[in-house]
């Protein structure tokens, strides 16, 4: 049993804990288990041939470098690259000669260590994480003298005036994020901040627009619509809301694209079941309601025709759009809002009125 | 010190014997005349680091975090940060002339009209999984051989909140490219920020500069993904290393590895090879997922409607049992005095992970005051030895899990053609049963672990040799342990005395004051927590059950030397030119 070589020979006393019963080794200690040579420490070939294995594992490294160089000049990328098994030649080739150049790099780091460099354990004692009591004693002394002198236990004025002032340095802090954004009550209809739909308890919707079909903006007449069919619909205001008439554009399309989406489907009108004061609010089994979920605003989108069920793909609300749109299963609260239709003079789907409530996910101030 | 007389001499003949002073010496002098490096390099050049596999959890982390550096760097040069509306005219056909921000359309560049540009993506978002990954499985290592006790418990705090800060750089990073999946996560981060009571609102107009999506979000989102979280995590990740510095690191027990030291290679140059080689490990490991294995493709989901969603839609695999949570939580709200308290949000996305995290930062410190102990702990315990400790660990894995498998509810629905109405209420009941199971079934088990230890001990291994006696009785052969195996299961703690009142007893024996407002539920707690443990055994029970073996000994010592005295499988004498079946 060989003595184990140390760094350090300051072995520390254990501070001894009552609560607990004391450490005891049933077994003598056996020491460090004896150190074996490796092949490479005393067969000299075994040794060259480990130099020689780690030399070559980082000339392959260089090998892959130069690989990933000529692969970055030689391969075109953009949407048809030269493909190999379907992947892009440009990404796999750089990719995987990187990976080379890398792997190569740490497999013969390692291999160094582990055949060419000493493999014997050594020793070191610890310490424990305390200071010892005279450098404990020092500090305290060093700290006391220094709050002494600064007088601050003595003046209670200087140091509460100080503890207030810094205390205050928090509100800065939190005020100058002020302007990060108006505050809700600062945006919608004759606000400081006005746009069209504005508000987070308002659509751009409003009595008498048309309900028009999302991505092309046609409007929609009742007989378009077949049984069991659903549409993705928009208010037409995002199509020719804006000034003189101009699709609406940039942030305000955004905001209203996120609050104003609904869902348009048919079904027979005897499966219905008109809602309280919703008795006109379809129009020969049309209904609309908002696309946007009650629970935390994903667009709805899987509707099932068998059962009128509308299903949100993020969280699984399901929604009966044949009885008011009320949550059948899931994590959301509330019905989904409903948009009351009526066809205008030429025939097509419109708005009776706007939401008679928010679109989107609850809110402290909704009530 | 090391005795290097017979290592390769290709080490020791250059630098241990140079004769003048080499270049490598001239530099150091340099640095050391004006940064006096020397007296601190002294102790650590040569710093002895412990060797074991799971202590190499924590390093992948750590050099994930590197390759996160070095990727994400590169990504900044090509990302515009922008929600500015463009109209795509890049390589990607089949999105070419559509309306974007300039978000998507770079990372659109990046990934198309930028050479290696896809490959820094990937490896991006495949280094970011392996950092959240890592330091889960590092963390899990720590707390199952209670390498988190004392003195260790700040580095155990440090830890989680790197976790927490990782999987909100997680987070901030997937929803930058402005594609539909990340839109709708933000979306549903809005709903969530605006489910707090009072203030909802206003943080959500606060956050996207009015009202949802705006166009202040990406480049404040980029802001706080490449600035103010990675400088906290390079903060946390340095103090992190200089504890694990000062403390040494933790080592299992064995023999001449004690509580008083640390045993393995030194700094320079085995640890520094090692982990120096390690970290280009990691890294190549990195480029090779980078360039076959597809992560995010962007370009297939385009780019964000409010008005869109895809089926399917998830978050990131570190973000799904919150997502979970919110999944099989009911559709709970109250109204009341005008206002509207959203608890089916509140509950499983605001109060939920913040509980959770807030019971992972304590608990080394609920552990110290369960257990009462004051004592540094540098030698690991096996997860067996704290039957209780491992039990609430794989109680919280548990509840985890089946969160997370209630994210992918409709995955696993359309998967096994289930319905997902039954999965979701199997799931609530089962993230509150499922644990509780977990817990009784991994203490019984650790218990009996902590047994058969005791029998390996009191009454040898069992060695597969059956003995037929001359009455013709059958009996399988035991032998002692080897001495190393055997002070290495016998080198831990026993327990404090289960019942847990010891401590208030007085110098008279009698029942002291209690000492707080707590003492007495800490003691049935202690109780608990101990409850069934096995000690290691008493030196008497060792003795008894030695005499028992010797006693067998000598009756089976005619067999000694022949093939069936049980020592072919424990290294005593070779067994190449014996044959069983010959005697």
């Amino acid at each position: 049993m060989s003595t184990p070589p140390t760094n350090d020979d300051h072995a520390h006393d254990e501070p001894v804990d009552e609560n607990l019963p004391a450490r005891d080794d049933l077994f003598a200690n056996p020491g460090l288990p004896e150190h074996h040579w490796r092949p490479t420490d005393v067969d000299p070939k075994a040794e060259k041939r480990a130099e020689r294995q780690v030399a070559t594992l980082f000339g392959l490294s260089a090998v892959c470098t130069i690989l990933l160089i000529v692969s970055y000049f030689a391969f075109e990328i953009g949407e048809d690259p030269d493909v190999i098994g379907g992947f892009g030649a440009s990404n796999l080739t750089i990719g995987l000669s990187m990976a080379g150049m890398l792997l190569f790099i740490g497999i013969g780091i390692i291999q160094w260590a582990r055949k060419l460099m000493a493999d014997q354990e050594i020793v070191e004692y610890r310490h424990p994480a305390a200071s010892s009591e005279e450098d404990r004693q020092a500090t305290l002394a060093a700290l006391n003298a220094g709050l002494e002198e600064s007088g601050i236990g003595r003046r209670p004025l200087v140091r509460n005036s100080l503890l207030g002032a810094l205390g205050l340095l928090g509100l800065p802090a939190v005020v100058m994020l002020r302007d990060l954004g108006p505050t809700p009550h600062q945006v919608g209809p004759d606000k400081k901040i006005d746009y069209p739909g504005a508000g987070i308890e308002h659509t751009i919707w409003a009595k008498g627009m048309r309900v028009v079909r999302d991505v092309v903006g046609t409007p929609i007449k009742p007989s378009d619509l077949e049984i069991g069919d659903l549409v993705n619909a928009e208010p037409e205001a995002l199509f020719n809301g804006g000034e003189d008439g101009e699709p609406l554009e940039g942030v305000v399309l955004q905001i209203n694209k996120s609050k104003g989406a609904v869902v348009v489907v048919r079904m027979e009108p005897d499966d219905i079941i008109p809602g309280k004061g919703r008795e006109n609010w379809s129009v020969d089994g049309i209904v609309c309601y908002s696309k946007i979920c009650t629970h935390v605003g994903c667009p709805i989108s899987l509707y099932e025709r068998t059962t009128h069920h509308l299903l949100c793909p993020c969280h699984q609300s399901t929604f009966d759009l044949a009885d008011s749109a009320k949550v059948v299963f899931g994590p959301a609260a509330r019905a989904l809002p409903q948009l009351p239709l009526e066809v205008d003079s030429e025939g097509y789907l419109v708005a009776q009125a706007p939401f008679d409530e928010p679109v989107g996910p609850s809110f402290w101030e909704r009530g | 010190m090391v005795d290097t007389s017979k290592v390769a001499t290709s080490n020791t003949t250059t630098a241990a014997t140079a004769k003048k002073p080499s270049r490598a010496g001239a530099i150091a002098t340099w640095a050391d005349e004006r940064l006096g490096l020397a007296s601190m390099a002294k102790k650590n050049l040569r710093k002895v680091f412990p060797d074991h596999w799971s202590f190499m959890l924590g390093e992948i982390a750590l050099w994930s975090f590197v390759v996160l550096l070095l990727t994400g760097v590169f990504l900044t040069l090509w990302f515009t940060p922008s929600m500015g509306e463009v109209t795509y005219h890049g390589s990607y056909e089949q999105l070419r002339g559509i309306h974007m921000s300039e978000a998507y359309a770079s990372s659109l560049k990046l990934s198309f009209d930028v050479r290696g540009g896809l490959l820094m993506r990937q490896m991006h978002h495949w280094a970011a999984m392996l950092f959240i990954a890592s330091m889960m499985v590092h963390l899990l290592r720590v707390f199952f051989t209670g390498a988190y006790r004392k003195p260790r418990e700040l580095n155990w705090v440090i830890g989680s909140l790197l976790l927490l800060l990782g999987t909100l750089e997680g987070f901030t990073g997937y929803s930058l490219p402005d594609d539909l999946l990340s839109g709708t996560g933000v979306r549903a981060a809005d709903g969530f920020v605006k489910a707090t009571p009072v203030v909802g609102t206003y943080m959500s107009f606060f956050l996207f500069d009015g009202e949802f999506p705006g166009e202040a979000i990406i480049p404040r989102l980029y802001t706080i993904h490449v600035l103010l979280i990675p400088g906290l995590l390079l903060a946390l990740i340095a103090a992190h290393m200089l504890l694990l510095v000062y403390h040494k690191h933790t080592q299992w027990p064995g023999p001449g590895r004690t509580e008083k030291n640390v045993v393995g290679f030194p700094m320079l140059p085995v640890y520094a090879a090692k982990a120096g080689g390690f970290f280009f490990i990691v890294f190549g490991v990195t480029a090779l997922m980078g360039a076959v294995l597809s992560i995010n493709p962007v370009w297939k989901y385009g780019p964000y409607d409010p008005s869109k969603v895809t089926a399917g839609s998830q978050p990131d695999w570190y973000m799904g049992w919150p997502d979970g949570a919110l999944r099989i939580m009911p559709g709970i709200e109250s109204h009341f005095w005008g206002v509207t308290l959203s608890w089916n949000v509140l509950l499983p996305i605001l109060v939920l992970p913040m509980l959770m995290f807030t019971i992972l930062l304590l608990l080394p410190f609920i552990d110290a005051w369960i257990t009462g102990d004051k004592r540094e702990h540098h030698l690991l315990e096996r997860p067996r030895n704290a039957p209780t400790r491992t039990a609430t660990m794989v109680a919280l894995m548990t509840m985890y899990g089946l969160f997370w498998a209630a994210g992918g509810n409709d995955i696993i629905a359309i998967r096994l053609h289930a319905s997902i109405n039954q999965i979701t209420y199997f799931l609530r009941a089962a993230v509150f049963i499922g644990p509780v199971i977990a817990f009784v079934i991994t203490r019984r088990w650790c218990i009996s672990l902590q047994r058969k230890d005791n029998d390996d001990l009191l009454h040898g291994y069992e060695t597969g040799i059956i003995m037929r006696s001359a009455e013709g009785g059958y009996s399988e052969k035991h032998l002692p342990l080897a001495p190393s195996r055997a002070y290495t299961l016998t080198a831990r703690d026993r327990d404090p005395v289960p019942n847990g009142h010891h401590e208030e007893v007085d110098a008279n024996g009698l029942p002291g004051p209690a000492k707080g407002r707590f003492t007495g539920l800490r003691n049935r707690i202690r109780t608990v927590w101990y409850a069934d443990n096995v000690q290691k055994p008493t030196p008497e029970e060792l003795a008894a059950g030695h005499h028992h073996a010797e006693h067998e000994h000598e009756l089976q010592s005619p067999m000694d030397g022949h093939a069936a005295d049980g020592h072919q499988f424990d290294g005593h004498h070779l067994v190449e030119d014996e044959n069983l079946r010959s005697h």
